[in-house]
């Protein structure tokens, strides 16, 4: 229903991916689904709301973050547990999913998206005519 | 002082981690295993006068988060609520919810006086002045 992208398999979320000299994150979600809809929740923290990509093309569904160092000029760094970088992570979605109606919200750092799938289609009585 | 090096890699230990810890004191530490990572994850860093910690606590507020300050520890807890709809069946459950409660060694004596927590964006910044014994002291030099 909904796989995920990745260059490696089992790459646990939150590790980075190093690209070219970039580190990428992939953030944390988490995915439910309702009868009419998928519910997408993100954890982008440090990305203000403009710096948040969200394309959905073909069912693939690619989330990205921009999100610079936090690090001061004059900062020395005392400790780090986790590195602060870009996120980025890709869905595909198996369920037809309303492209026009998809909506994105983003608030203390929680990017919740909203994808409503395509009712289904009735099946059709075809009456047979016989001559 | 619990700063340590791990493969090369500063890491905090809080107090409960160290329990475990000290079971694997003779294993060289390039095979150390490290455990579930406590929450949340803290950086410091410091300049000539503030010590600085940061932590990502996406989908909180204030109103969420205690900060607390005791001599050179900084303590960090609260509660992530689940956001779970009603009747929602789910495909990936990634985000951790629920209480956490952290300790924090600070690498200076802080002036607990002075501290100062924002949340933004989901992320918690706290700017801990450095206690004015630490803080190196300027001698004239009489010519």
């Amino acid at each position: 229903m909904v796989t995920e992208l990745l260059n490696r398999p089992s790459e646990p979320a939150r590790r980075a991916q190093r690209t070219r000299s970039e580190e990428r994150y992939a953030p944390s979600v988490d995915i439910g689904e309702l009868p009419n809809e998928l519910l997408v929740t993100a954890d982008l923290p440090g990305a203000a709301g403009k710096d948040i990509d969200v394309n959905f093309e073909n069912g693939r569904l690619t989330l990205h973050g921009r999100v610079s160092s936090r690090y001061p000029e004059n900062a020395r760094v005392v400790a780090q547990e986790y590195g602060v970088g870009d996120f980025h992570r890709v869905f595909e979605i198996s369920e037809t999913i309303d492209a026009e109606k998809i909506t994105a919200e983003y608030r203390n750092g929680v990017l919740t998206l909203h994808l409503p799938k395509v009712p289904a289609v009735q099946p059709r009585k075809i009456d047979v005519r016989t001559a | 002082m619990l700063l340590e090096r791990i493969n090369g890699f500063p890491f905090l230990r809080n107090e409960v981690e160290r329990l475990f810890g000290d079971a694997f004191e003779n294993v060289p530490s390039a095979f150390r295993v490290i455990g579930p990572r406590a929450f949340p994850a803290v950086n410091l860093w410091e300049d000539a006068e503030n010590a600085y910690a940061e932590a990502e606590l996406p989908g909180l507020t204030m109103n969420d988060v205690e900060v607390l300050v005791l001599n050179d520890e900084l303590i960090i807890r609260g509660e992530r609520k689940a956001s779970a709809p009603e009747g929602a069946a789910f495909h990936r459950r990634e985000r951790n919810v629920g209480r956490f409660n952290r300790t924090v060694q600070l690498p200076v004596e802080v002036n607990a006086e002075q501290v100062a927590a924002t949340l933004k964006d989901g992320v918690l910044t706290v700017k801990l002045a450095k206690s004015p014994a630490v803080l190196p002291r300027k001698i004239e030099v009489k010519g």
